[in-house]
Parts: structure tokens; C-alpha cells; sequence
């Protein structure tokens, strides 16, 4: 077995790399969900870098490429053709340490998260449920909710990360 | 206010972790300040689920990346400033199997040590001809190779007199979620290794050094660039199945 490259932070000047135009616009016509990021002191996270991966409506997995679509012309970014869907989202949060998206409602019930920050030396996954799932009935209630969206208005959900404290979110280990 | 943190400080708070082991830093690694606040105090909760969705991962594909996305000297009418260098490597997994087909995104200072970024403050001068970003996709070998120029070392807050050793951010995709991998390549030798609470977040000498590229005399094109090679093993669930060339 080949030892892992270890991680390091994606530090504060990703912005002008990483995010790109439509990050969180996986899909038009679904859902949004939308929240902030805080840290141990319930203060706003404003140079977090979320990730988002799930399945389609029916459960798919299979996403298609075409999340970064480039001009071949002159490179700049032309973005999802909104006809595939790709899957994968990806969204700095702003000065308010708030991040959106817009997407549809994944066929197994979940959007994972990964979460990159400034002081973040490892990233951190963990995930939104939009529904009741067995996973989440294996956690003490207190611990569960972090995990569950609050549905705020017809067709939009709440979801606040915390990295620490009281309400930190429970974070995944996938072994 | 409180006294200033010396670098003397943060050198006792590295000595006293030193040694300690894993793979990765750990995410409660005080010498580097902003970590305090930003690492949850719970266990991480454990999934074992085959179904999980996190065993499968975005797809990129040629669509997503242009010819020249590989080549940061070729991104402006003239060349930046600065030491014309290749780095070039393969990503592998722990079986040591190639990784096909998937991303790889860098971002960097300039030269002088200067990120094309607002809020980067440092009275460095910036290039205008040089952006400091690129991606590829990594060919069925896993290899991956970019054109750049050797960045600057530069200072930052975490304590008085803290500068960073050269770098280059390194983002990496597998073809599961729980591959995914931000980590930085440093270059052999450099002076401020010791001092830079980041590096030394990772406690394990040999796991650190596998963050350092390697400098390739026959990888150095004559009259062009210097050549570095950088192998990169992502890791993942222990129980990854992959199906080759997904
Ligand atoms: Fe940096």
C-alpha cells in the first residue's frame, strides 16, 4: 500500500482558481438550499469553499461531465449545457459566510458536502438530508439535526455548517 | 493587546508535536492560529455503507479543460517573470493503481510572491503576465505535467515574522468523493521549512516529505526550464473498490 499524499489548507487565495461561474447551479427547476458557515465563536466562515456531490432524481449516480465546460476558442468558462446533469457543485462562501444552491431533490435522499477553509488543514465531509433516512436514525437526536435541512418556503431548504461548538455538525469518516 | 506571538513561540508549540503520528495533519494543529476555531471538538462519525454515494465522484472530461489550461506561461501576450519550471507526476491511489481521466487544478503566488487576489496585501509586485492558475486532466498513465514559474516565498499574519516557503496549491479528484484531495507541493531545500507551522502540521518526517517535489536534472528542458516530478497517492475509504479507466 502507497502511503497517502498528506492534505494541507486550501488556504485564503483559492478564489481567483477554484470557484467557477454556476458553481452551485447544478440544475434549474428543483430545489435551492442555502445556508451559512460558522465557526467556534458562531462567527460567519466568509472564505469557506463547499463542494457538492449527489445522485440525480432517480438516484443515479452517474453524473456527466461538463461541470467546468470551457470555450475551446478562447477558454473562458461557458458552464453546464443544463441538459446533463453533472453532479457536482462547488461554492465559496461570501463575506457573510453564506453559500446557495440550486439543484434537484437526489433519488437517495442526500447531497454530500466537503468542506474547505482557511485553517482547515483536512477537509471535512459531511451531508444534507432532505428527508428521514436510517442513517440518521442511528444518531442521537441533538446530533441529527445537524444534519437535516429545515425547509424555509415551498421549494427552498436551510443549511447552516457548524465546524464547531454547541451546534457543531456531525462530520463523516469514510474509513 | 497582548504581546505579538514570536516565531519562538510557534517553534516550541512545532517541537512539542513533532513526531506525532498520521497520514494527514491533524485538524487541531494550534501553531498554525486559524485552525482554533475551525476544527469540530467530536469524533468524526464513522460510515460503513458500500451504497454510500461518496464511493463514486464527479466526472470531468475534455469538455472541461483547453489545451493551454496546462501551460501558466502562455496565458498572456508576453512571459512572466521568473523561473520557467515543469512539475510533472502521477497520481496513483494507495494500491498504487492510476488515477484516469481526472482533474487536477493548481493556483499560486507569482515570483515575487504575490496572488493575483484582492485581498492579497503583500507589497509584491503582480505580473501582468501572470495569472498563477491551471488544471489538466490526468492521461491514462495518471500523469500530469504543468508549465509555470517557480513561486516567491511570501509573509503572512499567523505570528510576527511567519513566511510561507514557496508552494503550489494542488486540487485533485479520484473516482470517489472521499478521494479528494487539497494539499500544496513544496520545493527541495527550502530554508523555511522549519518555521512554517503549515508544513509542519504535518508531524510525520516522512509523511512531510512526500509533500516536497523532487528536482529531475534530465526533467530540466535545455535553454527552457528547470524539471520537478511530484508523485501524488490519494487516499481513500480503506475498502475502495475501483473499476480501472472508470
Ligand atoms: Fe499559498
Amino acid at each position: 500500500m502507497n502511503h497517502p499524499t498528506p492534505s494541507q489548507t486550501v488556504g485564503p487565495f483559492y478564489g481567483y482558481a477554484l470557484p467557477f461561474p454556476g458553481g452551485g447551479d447544478l440544475a434549474s427547476g428543483g430545489i435551492g438550499v442555502h445556508g451559512h458557515v460558522y465557526d467556534g465563536a458562531g462567527d460567519p466562515v466568509p472564505d469557506a469553499l463547499l463542494e457538492f456531490w449527489q445522485a440525480d432524481e432517480h438516484g443515479s449516480l452517474a453524473g456527466s461531465p461538463g461541470t467546468l465546460r470551457r470555450d475551446p476558442t478562447d477558454g473562458s468558462v461557458l458552464g453546464r449545457d443544463g441538459l446533463r446533469f453533472t453532479g457536482f457543485g462547488r461554492v465559496p462562501t461570501d463575506q457573510d459566510g453564506h453559500w446557495a444552491l440550486r439543484t434537484v431533490v437526489p433519488g437517495n435522499g442526500y447531497i454530500s458536502v466537503c468542506v474547505f477553509a482557511r485553517g482547515l488543514l483536512h477537509h471535512l465531509y459531511t451531508r444534507i438530508y432532505l428527508g428521514p433516512d436510517a442513517f440518521l436514525d442511528a444518531l442521537p437526536a441533538q446530533r441529527r439535526r445537524t444534519l437535516v435541512a429545515t425547509p424555509e418556503r415551498e421549494g427552498v431548504y436551510r443549511f447552516d455548517i457548524h465546524l464547531q461548538g454547541e451546534k457543531e455538525t456531525v462530520f463523516l469518516d469514510f474509513g | 493587546m497582548s504581546e505579538p506571538l514570536k516565531q519562538a513561540d510557534i517553534d516550541q508549540e512545532i517541537a512539542a508535536r513533532a513526531g506525532e503520528h498520521g497520514e494527514h495533519p491533524a485538524r487541531d494543529y494550534a501553531p498554525y492560529r486559524s485552525t482554533l476555531l475551525r476544527h469540530p471538538h467530536r469524533p468524526l462519525v464513522v460510515v460503513k455503507d458500500p451504497d454510500a454515494a461518496e464511493l463514486s465522484g464527479p466526472v470531468f472530461g475534455v469538455t472541461d479543460v483547453t489545451t493551454l489550461d496546462n501551460d501558466l506561461t502562455k496565458q498572456h501576450p508576453g512571459e512572466p517573470l521568473g523561473e520557467r519550471i515543469t512539475v510533472r507526476g502521477r497520481v496513483l491511489d494507495r494500491q498504487g493503481r492510476p488515477v484516469r481521466g481526472q482533474l487536477v487544478e493548481i493556483w499560486q503566488a507569482n515570483a515575487s510572491g504575490r496572488y493575483l487576489h484582492q485581498r492579497d496585501d503583500h507589497p509584491a509586485p503582480l505580473d501582468p503576465n501572470f495569472t498563477g492558475v491551471g488544471r489538466c486532466l490526468t492521461g491514462d498513465d495518471g500523469g500530469y505535467l504543468f508549465t509555470t514559474i517557480k513561486p516567491g516565498p511570501y509573509p503572512w499574519r499567523n505570528h510576527l515574522n511567519a513566511w510561507r516557503p514557496a508552494h503550489i496549491h494542488f486540487s485533485l479528484f479520484g473516482t470517489a468523493f472521499t478521494q479528494r484531495l487539497v494539499t500544496q507541493m513544496y520545493f527541495p531545500g527550502d530554508p523555511l521549512f522549519p518555521y512554517d507551522p503549515i508544513m509542519q502540521s504535518v508531524t510525520d518526517e516522512s509523511a512531510r516529505q512526500r509533500l516536497v517535489a523532487g528536482y529531475v536534472h534530465e526533467l530540466s528542458e535545455p535553454e527552457y526550464s528547470l524539471g520537478y516530478r511530484w508523485d501524488i497517492v490519494l487516499d481513500g475509504p480503506a475498502g475502495t473498490w475501483m473499476e480501472e479507466g472508470r
